[in-house]
Formats: structure tokens, C-alpha cells, sequence
């Protein structure tokens, strides 16, 4: 009992990460259709900043956090500023493939401030790991939880209770109609790229105690996330939450009863047999995705 | 008017023509970026930092020594192409690097052909071995099964049976891997379980809940980078009750600091370069040691590692057999396999044969622990 629980708290802290990163896709998904591929490093630099100002500069704990989100946020408002909106051709594809780039640039400048150590700090509470029935869970994985859950009921809140979040959602849907109907969608683009890097940030500032971080963890995040997004359907955040905890479980369990080294694939396995029979992911909606341009 | 300014031109010229000897060119190829830059970069640095010493120093006879590093970015397509670059256009005497196993074998036929002697910073056994076939190649690294050696030797004398191993998916990794698995049965090890995790993994609870199910007495763990401080943190997390063993890439003081108190009671095979100050004064690697370590920290503000280490015993061995035998490739060769006996090195007391072209064994390393967050050289 005691080990299958063990697995089990292993796949939620796994899982909590993947989770936390994945709704940072979501926004910019929400507000413009795009799949952010720099989400990885807003995490990154979430995590680094909160060192440098917490570790390095020794300012005080809450003072950290808000600057590490504040600046993430300006470096995502620059990236909207010096790289999507410069753009003639608003092509979707082409507008994805600079997030690549955009990613690769900013790993190059983590490379060059951070060098390529990892980074650590002591955890939000101090303390031994919580014994349940045997099975122990850091305190860490239960603050990233938490904040994972107050993240999504603020999104959810912000979406579909507020007149800026229902926008943000119509320029999604349609540009022109959105145009037309008097949002602001340049604006609107922009919020969001600011808002997805400050939900890095706090993904970034919340797991570096468990996973430590470095300059070059960004893409690994990304790919995971996204798979986390996917699989509980694009733009919706409860689903990348629970996509999040669904593959963190999955990786921990393949890892713990069959073997470690298949985990990854098993765990691909069984989300691609999940997007086979929902290809919207478990909550997105099959007509929905039809409708959007990607 | 024209013949003046060329005579002019000429005097100005002059005396550089006569100062400028051609120096004596050594190649380097090593992962100064991409994923194994860990080890290119102090490699990297300690190579311009003896190099400009030695010149300081007069060079060769009055003969400027010249580094040409070539950055491999950690691939082995880069590597084979920096090699024949350094082969073909800058014309080395003799190539130090790559740093990774796999970029040193693939460089090997360039080389070979070439006729010239190479001296790889990586740490497979099969680099040199045979070394029959590897009649130019040479390596200052240990070979990977040496620290599993010196690391069994231990677990032997205090009673050790069982044992579970824990590695990454990478070469370093499977190297360990199949290095523990050939050597347990040699010390009356059993190995109860074999795990595996991903280079960017975040968690490990569940490997190591394994393997404490498997009833085995101690974990050891072989990786290097940030996942060797989350598996000290995890098994802290879990109060495993079994001793934690790591590889010899866990030798960096940054690691302690990372893992807090978590990385108390570790237990680490290393080499005595990151333990300099805590070897006897009579020691003879102790001199040197202390010397590299504490200009290379002066001047790059971090630890030099083992692997910066493997830099300096392979550029100090070319400089002594070029200035014992001249710029000669075939005699630099035949120097460093006959010549290099009881030479003390950051790495170990290399003796080179023909027989032999690693030189090192698991004398090269010490059994140490973590405690009060530091090294402690254990005795037993």
C-alpha cells in the first residue's frame, strides 16, 4: 500500500509540474490561436530570476516573487512587441515557428547571465516531507498544487467572467469579426503574451525547488506541458491540469510496476490512444476545434 | 618614391618576420556548447590557462606553443570535421579531446590515418582498448570501470552484498551502467535492481521506492548534472535507510550546496583533484593540485572539476614529450607510451605502456563522504 501510494505521490509531483506549465500555453492559445513553443523559457527565466533576486540580490521572499513575475512578464511583452507584431503576414505557422526562435534566442542569453549550472533555493515552507501511511510527499508538491488550482479558477474567472478575458477569446475565434465588433485585437494579443509569461514565472518560481533549474530544462518543460495541454484539450485549463496528472501518474506508475526505463514511451503511448479517440484532448470540444484555424 | 616606400616597408617589417617562429601547434576538439558543454568548458579554460603559462614560461626553448580549440557543440559530425580541419589545414601535432566517448570514437579512423597522437578527455574503456588497433590514441581520463572498482572495493570491505543501481539514459549513464553489472559479481555484489530515468527528469521517488522494495543495501546512482541532486534530495525526502553511492560526476562542491543537507552521508569515488586540501602534505599529486586549483579558481571563479583536470594532464604530457623529443609525431608517440611512468597528474599516477594507453586504475580514486558540507576522505 505503502509503495503504491509512494508511485501515486511521485506522478502528482511529476505531474504538478507538467500541469502548472501547460496552462501557461493556454492563454496565448486562447487569445490568438498561436502555440507558444517559448513557453518553456518563461518558465526558465521564472525560476532563474526568483534565484538571482532571492538568492543572489537576498531580497526579501515576497519582493522576489513579484519582481521575478514582473519581469518575465516585460520580457514576454518584448517578445510580442519586437516579434509578432512586426509581422505583415499574419500566418499562424509562421507566427509558431518564431517561437522557436524566440526560444533559442533566449536560451542563448540564460546560457551567457546564467551559465550553465543549475539553480536552486530552499523550498516555500521549511520542514520535513508530509508521512502518509508510509508514503512521503515534499511540502513543495502540495504548494505547487495549490497554486496550480488558484491559477485555473483565476483563469477560468478571467476567461469567462470579464469583458478583457471574453475578448481575448473572440480575437481568437475570429480577428476580423472581433475587429469589427471594436476589440482592440493588437492589444488584446499583446495582454496575453504578457499574462502566458507571468503564468511561466509562477510555474518556474513554484517546481525550481523540486526540479532545480537551468538554462537549458526549458524545452523538456515545453514539450511536456504541451502534452499536458493537449491531452486535456487546448485552451481549456482544467484540462492541461488534469492532462498534467494524468501523464505525471502514468510516467510514475509504468516506472514503478512494469520499468523505469520505459516510462516516457508508455506514457506517450497511451496519450496518443487517448488523442485517437478524442481528438479535441478529454474536455476540449470536437466542434470547437473544427471551427478554429488551428 | 615607390622603391622608398617598399625599402620603408620593408625595416617596419623586419624584425617581426624575424621574432614570429612558427610555433608549435597542439589541436584541441572539445563540447565547449551543447549538452555535454559541463565538461567542454572548464576543458576549454584550463587549456588557454596553461597554455598561456607555458608561454610565459618561454614556450618550447623559445618556441611559442599554439592551442587551436575547435568547439565540437557536443556532436560527433562537428568533431569529425574539426579533426580534419586540425589535421588538414592547421597541421597539429597532436589533438587533445573530444571530451565525450562518443565523439572520441568517431574521430578515431581520422586520426588514426593521419598518424597522429591523440589524447581524449573521455573515459570509456574502449577509447584505448584494444590497444592494438588504438596504436595513436591515449586518454588521461580514468577508465569508467576504475571508480566502479574503487567504489565495489569499499562496499566489499564494510559488507555489502546487495545492491540497487539507478542510472540516467545517456552514454554516461550506460556506461556506468554495464560497468556495474560486469564488476558486482568480481566483489561478491548482487545487483537486486535496475533502474533508469530521462537526463531532464523531476522525480526519481518511485526508482528508489523500487529499489528499497528489493530488499538491497545501498543505492548507488550514476549520473552526472542536475539529476544527481535530485535523486540525493529524493532519497533524503523518502528517509531511505539505505546508504546513497554516487558516480564520480557527482565531484563538485556545487552539487553539496544544491542538495543542502540532503547530500549528508553521500557517499562518492573521486579523484583527488576536488579533495586536494585534505590530502597528506607528502602526497606527490598534492603540489600540482593545489597549484591548478587555486589559479583556475582565481581566474575563472569556479572549480576546475575532474573533467578540466583531464585537460591539464593531457597538454602537460604533450608539452614534456615535445620538449624532450621535438615536433616528431611519431617520436611525440612513442614518448608518451614508453616515458609517462609514475607521472603524477591531476587525474592519478598515470603509467603508460604499450599495453596500456589509459594509465590509471582505481588508485586514481578515494572513497570519500559528505559530512558538515564538505568532502571527507573515508578510511575503513
Amino acid at each position: 500500500m505503502s509503495v503504491f501510494l509512494q508511485f501515486l505521490f511521485s506522478g502528482l509531483t511529476i505531474g504538478a509540474v507538467y500541469a502548472m506549465v501547460g496552462l501557461g500555453f493556454n492563454i496565448i492559445y486562447n487569445a490568438t490561436s498561436i502555440i507558444n513553443l517559448a513557453q518553456g523559457e518563461f518558465v526558465v527565466i521564472g525560476g532563474l530570476l526568483m534565484w538571482f533576486f532571492s538568492e543572489s540580490l537576498r531580497l526579501p521572499f515576497l519582493l522576489s516573487i513579484v519582481l521575478a513575475i514582473t519581469f518575465t512578464g516585460l520580457i514576454g511583452l518584448l517578445m510580442e512587441r519586437l516579434t509578432i507584431r512586426p509581422i505583415k503576414k499574419k500566418d499562424l505557422l509562421l507566427m509558431i515557428m518564431i517561437t522557436i526562435a524566440v526560444s533559442i534566442v533566449l536560451r542563448g542569453i540564460l546560457m551567457f547571465k546564467f551559465g550553465k549550472d543549475p539553480y536552486n533555493y530552499s523550498p516555500f515552507t521549511e520542514g520535513d516531507p508530509i508521512n502518509i501511511y508510509g508514503a512521503y510527499i515534499q511540502q513543495q508538491t502540495l504548494w505547487v498544487i495549490g497554486i496550480t488550482t488558484l491559477c485555473i479558477i483565476l483563469m477560468y474567472l478571467f476567461f469567462n467572467k470579464t469583458m478583457l478575458g471574453k475578448a481575448m477569446k473572440a480575437c481568437a475565434v475570429d480577428p476580423t469579426a472581433a475587429r469589427i465588433a471594436g476589440i482592440n485585437v493588437e492589444r488584446m494579443v499583446m495582454i496575453s503574451f504578457v499574462m502566458s509569461a507571468m503564468m511561466g514565472a509562477v510555474a518556474g518560481i513554484a517546481v525550481t525547488p523540486i526540479t532545480l533549474m537551468e538554462y537549458d530544462r526549458g524545452p523538456m518543460l515545453a514539450v511536456k506541458g504541451f502534452c499536458a495541454a493537449i491531452m486535456g484539450g487546448l485552451g481549456r485549463g482544467r484540462g492541461s491540469v488534469i492532462g498534467g496528472f494524468i501523464i505525471g501518474i502514468l510516467e510514475s506508475m509504468t516506472a514503478g510496476y512494469i520499468h523505469s526505463g520505459a516510462k516516457d514511451a508508455v506514457a506517450l503511448i497511451i496519450m496518443l490512444v487517448i488523442l485517437f479517440f478524442r481528438p479535441a484532448g478529454i474536455f476540449g470540444s470536437k466542434t470547437i476545434i473544427d471551427l478554429r484555424r488551428f | 618614391m615607390y622603391m622608398r616606400t617598399i625599402v620603408f616597408l620593408l625595416f617596419i617589417l623586419m624584425p617581426l618576420v624575424a621574432l614570429a617562429k612558427e610555433p608549435y601547434k597542439i589541436g584541441a576538439i572539445l563540447s565547449v556548447t551543447g549538452a555535454a558543454s559541463f565538461l567542454g568548458e572548464p576543458e576549454k579554460n584550463t587549456l588557454l590557462m596553461l597554455s598561456e603559462q607555458i608561454n610565459r614560461a618561454g614556450g618550447f626553448n623559445g618556441v611559442p606553443l599554439e592551442i587551436i580549440i575547435e568547439d565540437s557543440k557536443s556532436d560527433e559530425t562537428q568533431a569529425v570535421l574539426a579533426a580534419k580541419k586540425l589535421l588538414e589545414k592547421d597541421k597539429v601535432l597532436a589533438i587533445i579531446g573530444p571530451s565525450t566517448t562518443g565523439e572520441t570514437m568517431a574521430v578515431i579512423p581520422t586520426v588514426t590515418a593521419e598518424k597522429t597522437p591523440l589524447i581524449s578527455c573521455a573515459s570509456a574503456s574502449k577509447i584505448t582498448e584494444p590497444v592494438k588497433e588504438r596504436y595513436w590514441i591515449f586518454k588521461t581520463a580514468p577508465n569508467d570501470y576504475s571508480a566502479v572498482e574503487a567504489m565495489f572495493e569499499y562496499m566489499k570491505g564494510i559488507g555489502i552484498a546487495r545492491i540497487g543501481i539507478l542510472t540516467i539514459t545517456t552514454s554516461y549513464g550506460d556506461a556506468g551502467r554495464i560497468a556495474m553489472k560486469e564488476m558486482a559479481p568480481k566483489f561478491g555484489l548482487q545487483i537486486v535492481a535496475d533502474e533508469r530515468y530521462g537526463p531532464k527528469d523531476s522525480d526519481m521517488t518511485t526508482q528508489l521506492t523500487k529499489i528499497k522494495a528489493s530488499n538491497a543495501q545501498a543505492v548507488v546512482n550514476w549520473s552526472v548534472g542536475p539529476s544527481q541532486v535530485i535523486v540525493t534530495k529524493n532519497w533524503h525526502t523518502l528517509k531511505l535507510g539505505i546508504p546513497l553511492y554516487q558516480s564520480h560526476g557527482f565531484g563538485s562542491k556545487r552539487n553539496i550546496s544544491l542538495a543542502g543537507k540532503a547530500s549528508e552521508g553521500v557517499k562518492v569515488p573521486l579523484g583527488r583533484l576536488v579533495i586536494w586540501d585534505k590530502l597528506p602534505n607528502n602526497h606527490p599529486q598534492k603540489a600540482l593540485l593545489k597549484k591548478y586549483s587555486t589559479d583556475y579558481e582565481g581566474r575563472f571563479r569556479s572549480e576546475p572539476g575532474t573533467f578540466g583536470g583531464h585537460a591539464y594532464d593531457a597538454l602537460m604530457m604533450l608539452t614534456e614529450a615535445i620538449k624532450k623529443v621535438g615536433p616528431d609525431k611519431a617520436k611525440i608517440r612513442d614518448y608518451l607510451e614508453n616515458n609517462i611512468k609514475n607521472w603524477s597528474g591531476t587525474g592519478g599516477i598515470f603509467n603508460m605502456s604499450p599495453t596500456d594507453h589509459c594509465g590509471l586504475d582505481k588508485d586514481a580514486f578515494e572513497m570519500v563522504v559528505v559530512k558538515n558540507g564538505d568532502w571527507e576522505i573515508l578510511k575503513y
